[in-house]
């Protein structure tokens, strides 16, 4: 005991750096942790935390008979396992094409170009996708052009089009970035291996397959499982841009259904019910997908 | 090494990565070039690269809207404060946290990695905001930005590669730890702490839903939160045809260009982040 308050207080500066961190996690993060109290009770704008009426899973049975929520859910997991299909899968497959190509001035333009889009905004990328698909935009320009449409339109306005339309400008905007940590897995692999392969006569594709390919699986199963786990996530900056009222029925995902809820109409007690009954899932999700990956790769990967 | 061959694989490689490249960088070249469009070609379209006619209206447009600068300004600052602000904050801690020795080290680094993996979300993130009186007020850009633990074990480990015999012997020569800190560490730190301010300044940059979800007051947005409203008005106006006599609203040519803009400050330290960002993933990725 007296050791230790020894040590205190020759630590103290070092201690005195490290408090105002301290302190700001407990105002920052914990406390909000400990705000999410409000889903089991009804909190109003008069109340307080401690005054708000508890009415326990109330808010949770009424979350689960609202259809607009379950829209909202329908809409996240369409474009989450379609970004699962296509913006998981594009990344890898363009990390190993630019892998295959020889160093020089032609990769490392190509890669500029490629990250380039992850530094822009959803506010600025939404505008442009906004312009590229409006009538008189580039997509319109070009499908017109070469005859497949008649006559222009509006794909924005397209409900049953924009998860597409979600997904495609999501993986444009980061399929490049995405592929960084392949890349830097890649460049740690023995090239024995492809000499060794390329006495044994194997092609470029067969050595694809069976040496960079298994190189990569433990980043691959590490990337899965934390796509898995974020299913139940939305990106908002996109949906609050991209999302018009007539898309709306298509566009509407759980993150923005919460802030509509608990922001625009003031309902906290109830948004904040949904976001956490998310959270949980996300994480019994993230504990799934960790176990069924332990079986495929014989060890955990997180 | 060998005779060069044109290798099939390696030609049909190259021609879908440029191919890739063209599809990244065609529609911003677009978007570049519409910019400069006047409306009335902006409305008709008929262009992707080179609009029949070349002005600088929209740019002088903007150069007008007090507004739009104001919310410049705002972006700027919150900017530079935020990431100055952020990286001493971040680095303080840092370095007592980067003393094995530490009391409590433990209990601190456990604390630290939940807010890795639990928040409180948006509700009751907003009810502390306003509890604490950050709701239209500049300080919510800076405040809650100013630690981040991820970057917090980034530093550590940097300042724990500082060779100990350099500490060392400044404390022998009276030095005190913020004079180490200082003097010492810092300093010798660069490299991490640049990557660092570079990503938290994108951050700071682009963000717009600090300003969507805790202002209200217009005279506080930054330039993507005003570039947010004129895209929304605009699609508004541009979805509501038949009563567009009366609606008046912030033309597409000004949008563009307004989005040109916002984009520059970007472009410009864009090769500087090339240049750390992949050592700035690996120091991330490598421990933790």
């Amino acid at each position: 005991m007296k050791t230790t308050k020894r040590a205190l207080r020759r630590q103290l500066p070092l201690q005195l750096m490290v408090l105002p961190g301290v302190i700001f996690m407990l105002i920052f993060s914990y406390y909000p942790i400990y705000g999410l109290t409000i889903a089991f009770k009804n909190y109003t704008v008069i109340d307080t935390l401690s005054t708000a009426k508890w009415v326990g899973l109330d808010n949770f049975k009424i979350v689960m008979g609202d259809k607009y929520f379950w829209q909202s859910v329908t809409n996240t997991l369409g474009i989450s396992l379609l970004k699962l299909l296509i913006g998981f899968t594009t990344p890898i497959i363009l990390a190993i094409m630019i892998y295959e190509l020889k160093d020089g001035p032609f990769k490392r333009i190509s890669q500029t170009i490629s990250y380039l889009p992850h530094f822009l905004s959803w506010i600025i990328l939404g505008g442009m996708v906004i312009n590229w698909l409006s009538t008189s935009g580039m997509l319109n320009q070009i499908l017109v052009g070469t005859g497949i449409l008649d006559k222009p339109v509006n794909f924005l306005l397209d409900a049953d089009k924009y998860w597409w339309i979600a997904v495609i400008a999501d993986t444009w905007k980061e399929a490049g970035w995405g592929t960084i940590l392949y890349l830097a897995t890649m460049a740690g692999i023995d090239p024995t291996y492809y000499e060794a392969a390329q006495i044994d006569g194997a092609g470029r594709v067969r050595q694809i397959i069976s040496i960079t390919l298994p190189h990569l699986r433990m980043i691959i199963s590490l990337n899965l499982i934390l796509t898995i786990s974020s299913l139940l996530k939305s990106n908002l900056d996109q949906t609050l841009v991209l999302m018009n009222s007539q898309n709306q029925v298509r566009a509407e995902v759980i993150d923005s259904y919460v802030y509509r809820m608990g922001l625009a109409q003031g309902d906290f007690s109830y948004a904040t019910a949904v976001g956490l009954g998310v959270s949980i899932v996300s994480v019994i999700l993230l504990v799934i997908a960790n176990s069924i990956s332990k079986r495929f790769n014989e060890e955990s990967v997180l | 090494m060998k005779i060069k061959r044109i290798n099939p694989f390696i030609a049909i490689d190259s021609t879908l990565v440029c191919l890739i490249s063209v599809v990244i960088l065609a529609p911003v070249l677009n978007i570049f070039a519409s910019s400069f469009a006047s409306n009335r070609v902006l409305a008709e379209g008929n262009f992707i690269f080179f609009p029949k006619e070349l002005t600088l209206d929209n740019y002088i447009a903007v150069f007008k809207d007090v507004t739009i600068w104001h919310a410049y300004l705002i972006s700027v600052l919150k900017t530079v404060i935020g990431v100055v602000t952020h990286v001493f904050f971040c680095s303080m801690v840092a370095f007592g946290l980067s003393k094995r020795d530490l009391k409590f080290r433990n209990l601190y680094t456990v604390m630290g990695v939940i807010t890795l993996f639990f928040s409180g979300g948006m509700i009751p993130t907003y009810l502390l905001m306003k509890k604490l009186g950050l709701l239209n007020n500049f300080m919510v850009y800076i405040l809650p930005q100013l630690f981040s633990y991820y970057d917090v074990v980034i530093l550590m480990n940097f300042f724990r590669q500082v060779p100990s015999s350099l500490e060392e012997s400044a404390s022998m020569d009276g030095a005190g730890v913020w004079r180490i800190f200082l003097q010492i560490i810092l300093p010798l730190s660069k490299p991490a702490l640049a990557t660092i301010a570079l990503f938290n300044g994108v951050y700071q940059w682009n963000d717009f839903m600090t300003a969507k979800l805790y202002m209200t007051k217009e005279s506080l947005y930054p330039v993507q939160m005003k570039l947010y409203e004129i895209i929304v008005q605009q699609q508004a106006a541009s979805m509501n045809t038949i009563g567009n006599v009366a609606l008046q609203t912030t033309s597409k040519g000004i949008q563009l260009a307004t989005i040109v803009v916002t984009t520059v400050p970007i472009l410009i330290i864009y090769p500087m982040l090339q240049k750390h960002f992949v050592s700035g993933m690996m120091l991330g990725a490598v421990k933790e």
